[in-house]
């Protein structure tokens, strides 16, 4: 419990750290690539249908991986193109 | 030793690298696709690790998910982009709420864990039906300006009280049917959240949405008591919250003034009413007052992107720089649809970055530029936003065109821009509009300024 308290407060500080100073032409790609982390929700789907025994839980499982997986796919996707847009461009 | 957690320190790690990479534009494409790398890693171990039943459906829905995710990520226009982040951002806080309600039905855990599941629960709950409005919004299938629902604010605030109740009851009792409940109340308080949200700052509540799908995941990583994603969660938790913040500063405007500005009333706009006139110009007048400037100014907008008007942008600049002409773009940090999206726009579209000027180096001396060319932009020029305290645009920087010696207004029709704030700069007596499509009217004004 104290542990898992650890690391969230760790992961606060290292999130706040990491984007502090980013510039405005940034924004778009990194919410959208902060969009595709949040999508590791998946592992936690794919953890709870794996365990899944009643009708119910499995179907809201499935539910879950399906949306997990187009939040993960997605995002990673969409960030990578509007990335692309900016090579070879040198500021 | 257990791999499982080593393999999720990696990809918590990659996560990090990820986020770090993506804030600085040189090792931007390199740290998404080690998050994308470190995505699969934890995905690969949680099935190999964690599956015990129904593991050939599970692999089947992720096959669907990559079959639906991919395409439409692929074929989403740039202009369309942050419809498309909101609308992944809320089937990501639907999954995180799901995964704690299906934890809730399947094992009895402490208080802690109640506790860890409402949570979830709740904000995901939130997340999903807020990012719906607001993308609804952007795509402009609903009203682009603040909904204010009769009552709205006590609505609101019942709704949230009822959800504290429901969160209590829940805790007490574990029952279902009140965590369902709670998980209603939750989607109309999402619903209730955006819709006074306006235009302009619609970006600003999907970031914020963001945020809270990062800290649903996190606390339903308490629920599953997985490191992993209690750190991603939390890594995206912070980095949003900073980010929102950030972009409400690059709009010039406290946060709360963003979320709760429609909610507090506003000094009643003393609507002058007098006939108020525009003057608008034939592409021939313009091309002659471009034809003898010593320097223009582009200011683009949305409206230049949607009308893929880029390029015939970029001809007429290079058309005038043939004749001696000084060209550059004024850019606005928040031009287009979100913060830093014009640049991802004009990045697609070749426009050279040595042109490009932001606010700073091109205020200052904007009343000794001739011709100031606003190609499909409203509100990054609309003097309100400096000058009357009133507006809900109020403290945004903005381009002091109206500073300038004359100023082109090409727009599709006098409708106001996406924050749907009337322009005085339009009944300006320096201002010559010309209407019609971005693209179209660039084009016809490049064939004239020819002619000249």
């Amino acid at each position: 419990m104290i542990d898992l308290l650890t690391i969230f407060v760790l992961a606060v500080f290292v999130g706040f750290e990491v984007v502090s100073k980013v510039s405005t032409i940034l924004h778009t790609p990194l919410m959208s690539g902060a969009n595709a982390i949040h999508g590791v929700i998946l592992v936690g789907a794919i953890l709870i249908t794996g365990h899944a025994e009643g009708g119910v839980e499995l179907v809201l499982g499935l539910l879950a991986v399906f949306l997990a997986t187009v939040n993960v796919v997605g995002g990673f996707v969409v960030t990578d193109r509007m990335l692309e847009m900016f090579k070879g461009h040198k500021r | 030793m257990n791999w499982a957690s080593l393999a999720y320190l990696v990809a918590a790690l990659c996560f990090i690298l990820a986020l770090k990479g993506l804030s600085t534009p040189r090792y931007a494409r390199v740290g998404n696709l080690v998050g994308a790398g470190g995505m699969v890693l934890a995905v690969v171990t949680a099935y190999a690790h964690g599956v015990v039943h129904n593991g050939l459906l599970i692999l089947v829905m992720v096959v669907l998910g990559t079959v639906v995710g991919i395409p439409a990520a692929k074929a989403v226009k740039m202009t369309a982009v942050p419809q498309m982040v909101a609308l992944f951002n809320g089937v990501g806080g639907a999954a995180a709420a799901l995964v704690a309600l299906t934890e809730f039905l399947a094992a009895d855990g402490d208080l802690l864990f109640d506790l860890a599941t409402v949570l979830t629960v709740l904000i995901g709950a939130v997340s999903f039906s807020g990012s719906v409005v607001t993308f609804l919004k952007l795509q402009e299938i609903m009203t682009t300006r603040p909904v204010l629902l009769p009552a709205g604010q006590s609505l609101g605030i019942g709704v949230a009280v009822a959800s504290v109740v429901l969160s209590a009851a829940v805790l007490t009792t574990s029952s279902t049917a009140l965590l369902v409940l709670l998980a209603l109340a939750g989607l109309a308080l999402g619903v209730l959240f955006v819709l006074p949200v306006g235009g302009a700052d619609v970006p600003i509540a999907i970031s914020l949405l963001n945020a809270f799908t990062g800290l649903a995941v996190a606390a339903s990583g308490y629920v599953l008591g997985n490191t992993l994603l209690i750190v991603a969660g939390t890594l995206v938790g912070a980095s949003g919250t900073i980010l929102t913040r950030l972009m409400a500063q690059a709009m010039g405007r406290p946060l709360t003034n963003i979320l709760f500005g429609a909610f507090s009333p506003r000094p009643e706009v003393a609507h002058t009413e007098e006939q108020r006139t525009v003057r608008s110009g034939t592409v021939e007048d313009v091309a002659i007052l471009l034809g003898y400037a010593h320097s223009v100014l582009v200011v683009p907008g949305y409206g230049l992107a949607v009308a893929q008007a880029q390029h015939a942008a970029r001809e007429l600049a290079l058309l005038l720089e043939a004749r001696g002409i000084d060209v550059s773009y004024g850019i606005h940090p928040v031009a287009g649809r979100m913060p830093g999206h014009m640049n991802v726009l004009l990045a697609e579209a070749d426009v050279p970055y040595d042109r490009l000027k932001e606010l700073d180096d091109v205020n200052p001396g904007i009343g000794s530029v001739d011709v100031v060319l606003v190609v499909g932009a409203n509100d990054v020029v609309n003097p309100g936003a400096r000058d009357d305290p009133s507006s809900p645009i109020h403290g945004m920087p903005i381009f002091d065109v109206d500073r300038a010696k004359a100023v082109v207004f090409m727009k599709r029709s006098m409708r106001p821009g996406f924050a749907g704030v009337d322009n005085s700069l339009l009944y300006n007596p320096k201002t010559t509009l010309l209407f019609g499509d971005a693209k179209d009217s660039l084009t016809k004004l490049l064939a004239a300024v020819k002619q000249v």
